[in-house]
């Protein structure tokens, strides 16, 4: 526990920033849905003919005068793309900023062995990711109350539960990166959630490059998929989550041995 | 039962080498001094010893217990004082204290708060704050508050103001007589001359002399000065020569009679021969041309 308390106060204010970041613009993403709902009705065509554009953000699916539809589309790139940015961020460097930080000596010299260490690391990782969007769920469904539409709360679930997903698979797999990096994990976390994220838009995008929704876990938390169906595809769920474990694995495999510079 | 048993220990950074076939002993409740320059292997040695990095070979072992099988246990008994203390920004000094008891699972409230007096740190300042002589102190407090059976210290003094360095190594000396053992590494030879009692030697990877401080320091060479003129052209057993304007310095180890009888001959105003201290020792350890073995070499400990 001493770990997990010292890790979550070492990212509070960086778990502060992201969560207030995410939770303010979904709801005004949310707010700003009555003003638009008219003007959506009128648009919605436009926006569901404009090629590839359309089909990058699978506007050619889902209906932008519909509460879901919008907030799909424009709440879930928010949350989809802030969590997985703020869940990589949090897991890539978490491992490697002891050595980058040259504080390393001082953990790795006290009577905790290494996978204890790499265990209180990772629930600290997991607990910001759970409270976080413990917190945006929260925000999300008081938004929608507050501007008086009934809470679609099968669709909302979906959506929270894959974008939940979507993070603690981005989480293990720069969890397993931050084992091996001695520094610069932080960008490489980064790098890899803006990359899945493009990855689901040509995949989105050709027919051809469908197969990249088995790598990028921004193809399972594909809001138009989850709204449209009604649920979430449990294949692609379980793989994406595989690849998280392999990443926690690997983390666990290589920081239990690793030389310490 | 001794404190620290390396046997054969080896490491390379791929093919780099770290440190190569050390061999050394250092008994329960001795004050021992590791001594080499940077880069010679001695935190290396000590990192290994810590299981920060794994041994490449051989083996070694902290009061019995396995460096490699029993870590934790072996980190439980021991304090560390890195040679440059980098705490978690943010932290207040407080904070770091706690944080280093706790993950020892240990109370050391009032060790550290003794400690803290001791030597005179503000323990509500943050760490980034601090200068790297305070930094060091919060090093110190963490590495003895728990009571460690082994005190394993790297430059332990560096950014301390001598004040400071004599209320640690009194510190240190009254833990050491309450039975801690002591393993100093440092290239500030007068701190191992004054308070280690054997000693290592350690060059590039491998150890080149092991022994109780007072043999490493008695040896059959002098330093000599003399202010004047003297010919000492044609006397064997001179090394380190330095002539001045007024006079000339050099070691001796030749035939003191002969060296009397030049001086004699000479016009000499002013005149010391001493003992070389354990600087001089180790610089000739270090010295290039030295590459002979111990025993062959011409400025030789004096064993008998």
């Amino acid at each position: 526990m001493t770990l997990i308390r010292h890790e979550l106060r070492q990212g509070r204010i960086s778990f502060i920033i992201w969560t207030a970041s995410i939770g303010f613009l979904l709801a005004v993403c949310v707010f700003l849905f009555p003003e638009m709902k008219g003007q959506m009705e009128d648009m919605g065509d436009m926006f569901s003919s404009m090629g590839s554009f359309s089909d990058a953000f699978g506007m050619d699916r889902l209906n932008f005068g519909t509460l879901m539809g919008f907030y799909a589309i424009e709440c879930g790139n928010v949350l989809g793309l802030g969590g997985a940015f703020f869940a990589s961020l949090c897991a890539a460097g978490i491992l490697s900023k002891e050595e980058k930080d040259r504080t390393a000596e001082f953990l790795l010299t006290h009577p905790v062995n290494r996978a204890r260490i790499v265990t209180g690391k990772l629930a600290a990782v997991y607990v910001q990711i759970a409270v976080m969007n413990l917190i945006i769920y929260g925000i999300s469904v008081a938004s929608i109350a507050a501007i008086g539409e009934d809470v679609p709360w099968k669709e909302l679930n979906l959506l929270h539960l894959a974008y939940f997903l979507l993070q603690a698979e981005l989480a293990g797999i720069c969890f397993g990166i931050s084992a091996f990096a001695r520094r610069g994990g932080v960008s490489i976390g980064l790098g890899i959630a803006a990359g899945m994220y493009f990855l689901n838009l040509v995949a989105n995008i050709a027919r051809e490059a469908e197969f990249l929704k088995y790598i990028t876990p921004f193809g399972y938390a594909e809001g138009a998929d989850i709204v449209t169906e009604g649920h979430l595809d449990g294949k692609l769920a379980a793989i994406g989550l595989a690849f998280g474990a392999v990443g926690i694995a690997a983390a666990y495999g290589k920081y239990c041995r690793k030389d310490i510079r | 039962m001794d404190a620290i048993k390396i046997e054969n220990l080896t490491k390379y950074y791929g093919k780099a080498r770290g440190i190569r076939e050390i061999n050394l002993t250092v008994a329960k409740g001795e004050f021992f001094g590791f001594i080499g320059p940077n880069g010679a292997g001695k935190s290396t040695t000590i990192r290994t010893l810590l299981g920060l990095i794994s041994p490449t070979s051989g083996r070694a072992s902290v009061f019995g217990l396995d460096i490699v099988k029993d870590k934790q246990e072996i980190l439980a008994r021991t304090g560390y004082l890195p040679s440059e203390a980098v705490f978690y920004a943010g932290m207040r000094v407080r904070e770091v204290l706690k944080l280093s008891a706790n993950l020892r699972e240990k109370d050391c409230g009032e060790e550290a708060g003794r400690l803290c007096e001791q030597l005179q740190l503000d323990t509500a300042r943050k760490v980034e704050e601090l200068s790297f002589g305070n930094r060091k102190k919060v090093g110190i407090v963490c590495a003895l508050q728990h009571e460690p059976a082994l005190l394993v210290l790297d430059e332990p003094t560096s950014g301390l103001d001598p004040l400071m360095q004599k209320a640690f190594f009194d510190i240190l000396r009254e833990r050491n007589r309450a039975g801690a053992t002591v393993f100093l590494s440092s290239h500030i030879l007068s701190e191992i001359q004054h308070n280690c009692t054997r000693a290592a030697i350690i060059r590039e990877g491998e150890i080149i002399a092991c022994d109780s401080v007072e043999t490493l320091s008695k040896t059959t060479a002098r330093r000599v000065s003399v202010r004047g003129t003297v010919v000492l052209e044609g006397l064997a057993g001179i090394r380190d020569r330095e002539d001045s304007p007024g006079g000339v310095n050099f070691l001796y180890s030749g035939d003191m009679n002969l060296l009397l009888q030049r001086l004699a001959a000479g016009s000499v105003s002013d005149l010391s021969v001493s003992e070389p201290d354990l600087e001089e020792i180790f610089m000739h350890y270090y010295r290039k041309q030295v590459q002979l073995p111990k025993k062959e070499a011409e400025y030789d400990t004096d064993k008998t």
